[in-house]
C-alpha cells in the first residue's frame, strides 16, 4: 500500500484554508487581503491544473492523511472527476476574486468577505477531493456556513429573507445526509467510500441499502437544486453581491451534482433500479420546471437562477441514463455549465454597473451604448441555450444522443423543448436589456462610473473559455470520456484507495 | 475550402473596421469577398459532371463530427447562388443603408450569415451541416431585428428564431437517428445507403423529424407565417435571406437527403401535400396583398411550396423541374426584392397603391422590373418559362389531380402578381410620392440588372445551363446520373396549353384585381385564425403556465418549501420500503426496558411536546433545554460520557443565550388556525416516525462489523493516547476536526459581520 504524502492533492484545500487564515490575520488591511485573494486563487488554479495533469497521466491519486492506512483514517482521493471539478473551482475562484476587486464595497471587505470566500472554496475543494463519506459531510458544513455568511453579508432585508430560506432548507439536507451516513455506518461499519463500495457491492438489493441510497438522493438532490427540492435556490441567489451570486451559481449546486455522480457510480451504482427511474423523472421535471420558472421572471438574476435548476436537469439526465456516453455528456455539461453560468451572473453585474438595475423592464439600450457587452452576453447566453458551435451545444448534443441511443424518447423530447425555452429566456434578456431602448421614466440610468476594466476582463476570459470548449471540443471530450470510464469502473477506484488485493 | 468558409467569418469580424476605413464605398470593397468566392466556386464548374469533390478536416473525431465538405451539382448550384447574389447584396446594402449608424454591424452579421449558409450547403457531415444551419438561424435573427428599437421588429425576429430553432431541434434528433441507422454522419455514405435506411424501423420518425426541421426553415404551411413577418428586416436582407438563401435551406436539405430518404409513399404524401397547400396559400395571400415586400414574400412562400411539391413527387422530371425552378426563382426574386427596395429608397413608397407612372423617372429600373416579372410569370423566352413548363409536365404525370388543380390555380395567381409588380408602379397616372423619384445609383441597380439579365439568358441558352450545371444538380438529388435535356421549346403539348391558360387567366385577374380583392375579403378573417394565432396562443400559454407553475412551486413561503421538501423525502423513503421492503423488520423489543430508561424517554417526549405547544418563549426554551439535558443523560447511560459532557455544555450555553435574547421579546402570538397546526403536526410526526422506523430497521440489518476495532487496538500503540475519542478527533480523523474548527470560525465572522455591518448602516442613516 502506498502511504506516501501526495501534497498536490492537499494543495487545493490547503491554499484557500491558508489564505483564509492569513486574511483573518490581516483583518484590518484591505489591501493585503485583496492581494492575498488574487494570489491564492491564482495559486489554487495552478495547483488544480497540475493535479489534473497528474491524474490524467498517472491515474487516480490518493493521499492518506496522517499516514493512517485506509479505511481507518481519512483519505483524499483525486480521480479525474474530482480533479476536473477542482480546476473548475480554481477558474471560478480566480474570476470571482478579480471581479470582486472592482465590485465589492469597502464595508464588505472590512467584514470578512475574503476569508469567507476562501473558506467557501476550501469547502468546495474538500468535497471534491475527499474519499470519506463523513468527511464529505464536514466539507458540506464548511460550505454551508461559509455560503450562509456570504449571503447575509450586508444585512439587507431581502438578503436576510433569502438567507433564512437557504439555510433552513439546506439544514434539512444536512440532516438527511447525516442520518444516511449514520445508517450506512450501522450497516457497513465503515466510512471510507472505497471500502463502502466494496462491501456494499454484493448487497445492492438489500432494502436497507436502498433506503440509505434514497436518503442520499434526497440530501444531494436538495443541494443540487433538483425538482422538487430546489426552493432554496431561487429564493436566495439574486440577493447577495453579484460576485457572490456568480460563485454560488457556478459551484454550489454542482457540488450536489458531483456528490450524486460520486455516490451513484461508486457506492450505489445505478442499475435498472428504482432510484434510476426516479432520477430520470427528476431530471425531466427539473429541466422543465426550472425553465418555466425562468420564463415567468423579469429580473436578470432571477431568470439566471431558475436556469441553473433547469440545467441541473441535463446533468442529472446524463447520470440517470447511465450509459458511458451519457456520463460523458453529464461531465461535459458540468464543465461547460460552470463557466457559462458564472459568466452570465458576472455580466448581469456589469449591466448593473452600467445602468444601475437588474429589472428587465427598467433596463434597455445596452447594445447601442456598449456593443461589446452585448456580444459578451451573447456568447454565454447562446451557449447556455445550446446553440452551436458553442460549448453548450456539444453538452446538449452528447446528452441527447445518449438519450436517443437509450431510447428514452420522452426525456429526449423534454430536453429538446427545454433547450428551446432556454433560448426563449436568453432572447428575452437580449431583447429587453440590449436591443430595446431604455424605457422613458425608467428608474435605471446610464451611469458613467469607471472601473469596469477588471469586470470586462474577467467576462472576456470566461467567454473565451466558452468558445474554446466549443471549438476545441475534441480534447474536452477526451477528458470527459476518460472521466466516464473511471466513474464506471468502481474496482479501479477501490484498488487505487485500498490497494490491489486480488 | 476551409479558408473559403471560415475566411468568411474572419472577413465578417473585420467588416465593421473595414467599413470605417473605407467609408462611402465600403459596400463595393466588402463585396470583393463574395466575388472571390464566386470565382472560386466557378472554378469547379468545368469538372462538375465528373463527380463529387470532397474535403476533410477533423473536428471532434470521437463523436464522428468532422468538417467535411462536398461539391457536387446540388451544392455547387447553391454555392454559386449564395456567393453570386451575395456579391450584389453587399454592394446594394452599402448604398441602401448608406449613413445608417449601424451599417458596420450590418456587414458583420450579413457576412457571417453568408458563410453559415455556404456551410449548410457544402457540409458533408450532418452535424457540421446542423451547426451551420443553426448559425443561419441566429444570424438571421440578428438581421430581422436589425431595427431593434422597433418593438415589432423584435417580435418578428423572435418569431422567426423560435420557429426555425424549434424545427432545428427536431432536425437535430432526426439527424442523430439517421446517423445511428445509417452508421455514419457523412452524406457520402448515407446517400448510398438509402435502401437500408428506408427499410429501417426508425425510418418514419427520422423522416418526420427531419421534415419538420426543413418545413420550419423553408416556411411550409403551417409554419409559413414567420417569413412575411421577417420583412421587418432591411430590404437587402429580405432580398437575400428570404428569397435566395436561408429559406431555401430547408428545400436544400430535402433535396440533399432525397436519395437517402425519398421515394416512399410517406415522403411523397408529406411533401406533396405540404408543398401544394403552401403553394396555394402563399400565392393567395400574395395576390391579396398590396405592400410590395409583403407580396413578394408571400410569392416566395409559393415558390418554396412548389419546390417542396416537386421534390415530393420525386420523378426525374420533377427533380429537374425543382432545380430549374430554384435557379429561376433565385434570380428573379432577388432582382424583384432589390427593386422593391429601390422603389422604397427613391420614392418612400412601400405600397403598390402609392405608386404609379414611375417609368419616366426611373426607366432602367422599370425595364429591369419588367424583365424579372416576366420570368416570375413564366413567359417565353425567360428561364422562368422553362421551369414552369417542367413543373406542369411533372404534375401532369402525377396521379393526384388535385395537385394539378392547385398548381394551375397557383400559376394563374402568380401571373397576376407578376403583372401587378411589373406594370402597376411604372405605367399609368403618376402618383405623388413622399420623395421626388429619380433613377437609382449603380450600386442599387447592379444586382437587379445582372440577375434579370441572367434570367433572360438562362431561358435563351437553357441547354447550356442544363449541361453545365443543372444536370449535375439533378443527378445529385436523384442519386443517379440523370440527363433532363432542358430546352426552351418543348413543342405543343398539354403543359404549353396550361401555360397559355394561366397567362390569359392571370392577366384577366390582374385586370380586375381590385374587385377580386374586395370579393375575397372574407378570407382575411380566416387568415387571422391561421397558424400565427396558434403561435401567439402558444407563446401566451407558455407565459401563463410559467407564471401559474411558479406561483405554485416558488410561493415565497418557507413553510411550504419545508413541507414539500420533507414530504417528498419521506414519501420517497416509504416508496422504497413499500416496493423493496421485504425482509425489513422493526427491531422493537420493549421487554428489556428499565424503569429509569422509560422515565427519560417520557421526559424527552414531554419536553418536545411542551416546546411545540407553549405560548411563552421562555417556556419553549426551557422545554428544549429539558430535551437537551435528557439526551445528555442518555449518552451517559450508553457509556459515552464525553459526548454527555459536551452535550451538557452546549445545552447550558444555548439555554442561557436564548434566554438572554428572548427575554425582551413578547410572547408568541397564535396566528395559525387549529387546522393548520394539525397539518404541521402531521408533517412533523411523519418525519419523526419515519426516522425512528429507519433506526429500528437498521438495528436488524447490520452487514459488517465496524472497523472501530482497529481504532481501539491502535489508539495507544500508534496514536499514543489512552482516550480513544481524543485520538480519533485529533489524529485518525483530524481532517474532520480541522473542518469543524473552520465552521466555527466562519460562524463567528458571519455573526460579527451581520451585527457590525448593520450597525454601520444605521449610523450612516
Amino acid at each position: 500500500m502506498n502511504h506516501g504524502m501526495a501534497l498536490d492533492i492537499l494543495l487545493p484545500i490547503l491554499i484557500p484554508l491558508a489564505a483564509a487564515a492569513l486574511s483573518l490575520i490581516c483583518w484590518r488591511s484591505r489591501a493585503l487581503q485583496r492581494g492575498i485573494s488574487v494570489m491564492a486563487t491564482t495559486g489554487l488554479m495552478v495547483a488544480a491544473v497540475v493535479l489534473l495533469v497528474r491524474v490524467y497521466d498517472n491515474g487516480i491519486q490518493v493521499m492518506y492523511t496522517g499516514n493512517w492506512p485506509a479505511p481507518f483514517g481519512i483519505v483524499l482521493v483525486a480521480d479525474l472527476l474530482g480533479a476536473i471539478m477542482v480546476v473548475l473551482t480554481g477558474i471560478t475562484g480566480l474570476a470571482t476574486a478579480i471581479y470582486s476587486l472592482a465590485t465589492i464595497s469597502k464595508a464588505h471587505e472590512h467584514y470578512g468577505y475574503y476569508p469567507l470566500m476562501h473558506l467557501l472554496l476550501a469547502g468546495v475543494n474538500g468535497a471534491f477531493l475527499t474519499g470519506d463519506i463523513f468527511n464529505l459531510y464536514v466539507w458540506f458544513e464548511v460550505m454551508l456556513v461559509a455560503s450562509f455568511a456570504l449571503l447575509i453579508l450586508g444585512g439587507e432585508r431581502a438578503q436576510m429573507e433569502g438567507a433564512i430560506k437557504y439555510v433552513t432548507l439546506n439544514l434539512v439536507s444536512s440532516a438527511m445526509f447525516l442520518s444516511a451516513v449514520g445508517l450506512l455506518y450501522g450497516l457497513a461499519g465503515t466510512l471510507n467510500m472505497a471500502d463502502l463500495a466494496e462491501k456494499l457491492a454484493p448487497h445492492q438489493d438489500n432494502p436497507m441499502v436502498q433506503i440509505v441510497a434514497m436518503l442520499f438522493l434526497v440530501a444531494f438532490g436538495i443541494k443540487a437544486g433538483a425538482f422538487p427540492l430546489f426552493f432554496w435556490l431561487p429564493a436566495s441567489y439574486h440577493t447577495p453581491r453579484v460576485a457572490v451570486s456568480s460563485l454560488f451559481a457556478g459551484l454550489l449546486t454542482k457540488v450536489g451534482v458531483y456528490a450524486l455522480f460520486r455516490v451513484f457510480t461508486l457506492i450505489f451504482p445505478l442499475g435498472d433500479s428504482l432510484i434510476r427511474d426516479l432520477l430520470l423523472g427528476m431530471a425531466g421535471a427539473t429541466m422543465l420546471v426550472g425553465v418555466l420558472g425562468a420564463a415567468a421572471q423579469f429580473e436578470f438574476r432571477r431568470i439566471l437562477s431558475f436556469h441553473i435548476i433547469s440545467q441541473i436537469g441535463y446533468m442529472l439526465m446524463g447520470l440517470a441514463l447511465f450509459t458511458p456516453l451519457a456520463i460523458i455528456g453529464g461531465v461535459f455539461y458540468i464543465m461547460h455549465h460552470i463557466i457559462v453560468k458564472s459568466n452570465l451572473f458576472l455580466i448581469s453585474g456589469l449591466v448593473y454597473r452600467l445602468q444601475g438595475s437588474y429589472d428587465l423592464k427598467q433596463l434597455g439600450g445596452v447594445y447601442r451604448q456598449h456593443p461589446w457587452v452585448g456580444i459578451l452576453f451573447l456568447i454565454p447566453a447562446l451557449s447556455l441555450a445550446g446553440l452551436p458551435p458553442l460549448s453548450g451545444f456539444f453538452g446538449k448534443f452528447i446528452v441527447i444522443k445518449a438519450g436517443v441511443e437509450a431510447e428514452f424518447w420522452w426525456l429526449v423530447a423534454v430536453a429538446l423543448v427545454v433547450g428551446l425555452l432556454t433560448l426563449y429566456s436568453m432572447i428575452k434578456i437580449w431583447a429587453e436589456v440590449f436591443w430595446k431602448e431604455m424605457p422613458e421614466g425608467s428608474t435605471a440610468s446610464v451611469q458613467q462610473r469607471g472601473g469596469t476594466g477588471l469586470m470586462v476582463g474577467t467576462v472576456v476570459a470566461l467567454a473565451s473559455l466558452t468558445v474554446l470548449i466549443g471549438v476545441a471540443a475534441e480534447p474536452v471530450y477526451q477528458l470527459a470520456s476518460a472521466t466516464a470510464s473511471q466513474l464506471l469502473d468502481p474496482p479501479g477506484y477501490i484498488n487505487a484507495v485500498l490497494g490491489d488485493r486480488s | 475550402m476551409l479558408y473559403a468558409l471560415l475566411g468568411g467569418f474572419g472577413v465578417a469580424a473585420l467588416a465593421a473596421w473595414l467599413h470605417r476605413l473605407t467609408g462611402r464605398h465600403s459596400g463595393w470593397i466588402l463585396a470583393l469577398w463574395p466575388a472571390t468566392l464566386l470565382l472560386y466556386f466557378l472554378s469547379f464548374l468545368p469538372d462538375i459532371n465528373s463527380g463529387t469533390v470532397l474535403f476533410f478536416y477533423d473536428w471532434i473525431p470521437s463523436l464522428q463530427i468532422r468538417l467535411s465538405f462536398r461539391i457536387d451539382g446540388l451544392s455547387l448550384l447553391f454555392a454559386l447562388l449564395i456567393s453570386g447574389i451575395g456579391l450584389f447584396i453587399v454592394a446594394y446594402a452599402g448604398r441602401y443603408l448608406e449613413g445608417h449608424r449601424d451599417l458596420g454591424r450590418f456587414y458583420v452579421i450579413l457576412l457571417a450569415f453568408m458563410s453559415s449558409m455556404l456551410g449548410v450547403v457544402l457540409a458533408d457531415n450532418l452535424i457540421a451541416l446542423f451547426v451551420f444551419w443553426e448559425l443561419t438561424s441566429i444570424t438571421s435573427y440578428l438581421l430581422i431585428g436589425f431595427n431593434h428599437e422597433d418593438a415589432s421588429a423584435r417580435r418578428s425576429a423572435l418569431q422567426g428564431l423560435f420557429v426555425t430553432v424549434g424545427g432545428g431541434l427536431a432536425l437535430m434528433t432526426g439527424l442523430i437517428l439517421l446517423g445511428q441507422v445509417g452508421g455514419s454522419y457523412e452524406l457520402t455514405e448515407l446517400l448510398d445507403n438509402g435502401d437500408a435506411i428506408r427499410q429501417h424501423a426508425l425510418y418514419t420518425p427520422i423522416l418526420l423529424l427531419i421534415v419538420l426541421g426543413a418545413f420550419t426553415k423553408s416556411a411550409q404551411f403551417p409554419f409559413h407565417f414567420w417569413l412575411p413577418n421577417a420583412m421587418a428586416a432591411p430590404t437587402p436582407v429580405s432580398a437575400y435571406l428570404h428569397s435566395a438563401t436561408m429559406v431555401k435551406a430547408g428545400v436544400y436539405l430535402l433535396a440533399r437527403l432525397h436519395p437517402a430518404l425519398g421515394g416512399t409513399e410517406l415522403w411523397s404524401a408529406l411533401l406533396g401535400t405540404a408543398g401544394a397547400v403552401t403553394l396555394f396559400i402563399g400565392i393567395w395571400l400574395a395576390v391579396r396583398s398590396t405592400g410590395i415586400k409583403k407580396m413578394l414574400a408571400y410569392s416566395t412562400v409559393m415558390a418554396l411550396g412548389t419546390l417542396t411539391l416537386l421534390i415530393g413527387i420525386g420523378s426525374e422530371q420533377a427533380l429537374a423541374a425543382a432545380m430549374a425552378f430554384l435557379l429561376a426563382h433565385s434570380l428573379y426574386k432577388g432582382a424583384l426584392f432589390m427593386i422593391a427596395g429601390i422603389i422604397d429608397h427613391e420614392t418612400g413608397s412601400k405600397d403598390l397603391r402609392d405608386t404609379g407612372g414611375l417609368f419616366r423617372a426611373m426607366p432602367v429600373t422599370a425595364v429591369v422590373a419588367g424583365v424579372a416579372a416576366l420570368s416570375l410569370a413564366g413567359v417565353l423566352p425567360m428561364f422562368g418559362f422553362v421551369a414552369k413548363e417542367l413543373l406542369f409536365e411533372s404534375v401532369l404525370d402525377d396521379p393526384r389531380t388535385w395537385l394539378l388543380a392547385m398548381v394551375v390555380a397557383g400559376a394563374v395567381m402568380t401571373v397576376a402578381v407578376a403583372a401587378l409588380i411589373g406594370i402597376l408602379p411604372w405605367y399609368g397616372q403618376p402618383v405623388a410620392t413622399k420623395k421626388i423619384p429619380h433613377e437609382a445609383p449603380p450600386a442599387l441597380l447592379a444586382g437587379p440588372v445582372v440577375l434579370a439579365t441572367l434570367g433572360l439568358l438562362g431561358g435563351l441558352f437553357a441547354p447550356w445551363v442544363d449541361q453545365h450545371l443543372l444536370a449535375a444538380a439533378t443527378s445529385a438529388v436523384a442519386g443517379t446520373p440523370v440527363n433532363p435535356d432542358l430546352a426552351l421549346w418543348h413543342g405543343i403539348n398539354p403543359a404549353l396549353g396550361l401555360s397559355l391558360f394561366s397567362l390569359i387567366a392571370g392577366l384577366l385577374l390582374y385586370r380586375w384585381h381590385d374587385g377580386f380583392r374586395t370579393a375575397t375579403a372574407f378570407t382575411d378573417t380566416l387568415a387571422k385564425r391561421g397558424p400565427e394565432r396558434g403561435y401567439d396562443w402558444l407563446m401566451a400559454a407558455l407565459v401563463r403556465i410559467a407564471e401559474t407553475q411558479t406561483r405554485f412551486f416558488q410561493s415565497g413561503y418557507l413553510r411550504y418549501y419545508l413541507m414539500i421538501t420533507l414530504l417528498t423525502s419521506m414519501s420517497l423513503v416509504w416508496l422504497v420500503i413499500g416496493m423493496k421492503g421485504d425482509g425489513l423488520r422493526l427491531h422493537l423489543d420493549l421487554r428489556d426496558v428499565q424503569f429509569h430508561e422509560a422515565v427519560l424517554i417520557f421526559t424527552l417526549m414531554a419536553g418536545a411536546i411542551t416546546a411545540a405547544r407553549t405560548t411563552s418563549r421562555l417556556g419553549a426554551v426551557a422545554a428544549l433545554g429539558a430535551v437537551g439535558f435528557t439526551v445528555a443523560l442518555l449518552y451517559v447511560m450508553f457509556s459515552a460520557p464525553d459526548l454527555g459532557i459536551t452535550q451538557v455544555l452546549v445545552e447550558t450555553l444555548t439555554v442561557i443565550l436564548l434566554v438572554l435574547v428572548l427575554f425582551r421579546l413578547p410572547g408568541f402570538l397564535k396566528l395559525s388556525s387549529t387546522a393548520l397546526r394539525v397539518r404541521d403536526a402531521i408533517v412533523a410526526a411523519s418525519v419523526g416516525v419515519t426516522m425512528t422506523a429507519l433506526v429500528l430497521f437498521a438495528l436488524d440489518a447490520r452487514l459488517y462489523d465496524s472497523i472501530s476495532h482497529w481504532h481501539i487496538a491502535e489508539s495507544l500503540p500508534s496514536g499514543y493516547g489512552r482516550n480513544m475519542v481524543n485520538v480519533i478527533l485529533v489524529d485518525f480523523r483530524a481532517l474532520d476536526t480541522l473542518g469543524e474548527i473552520f465552521v466555527l470560525a466562519l460562524a463567528a465572522i458571519g455573526v460579527l459581520a451581520m451585527i457590525r455591518l448593520r450597525a454601520e448602516d444605521k449610523r450612516h442613516e
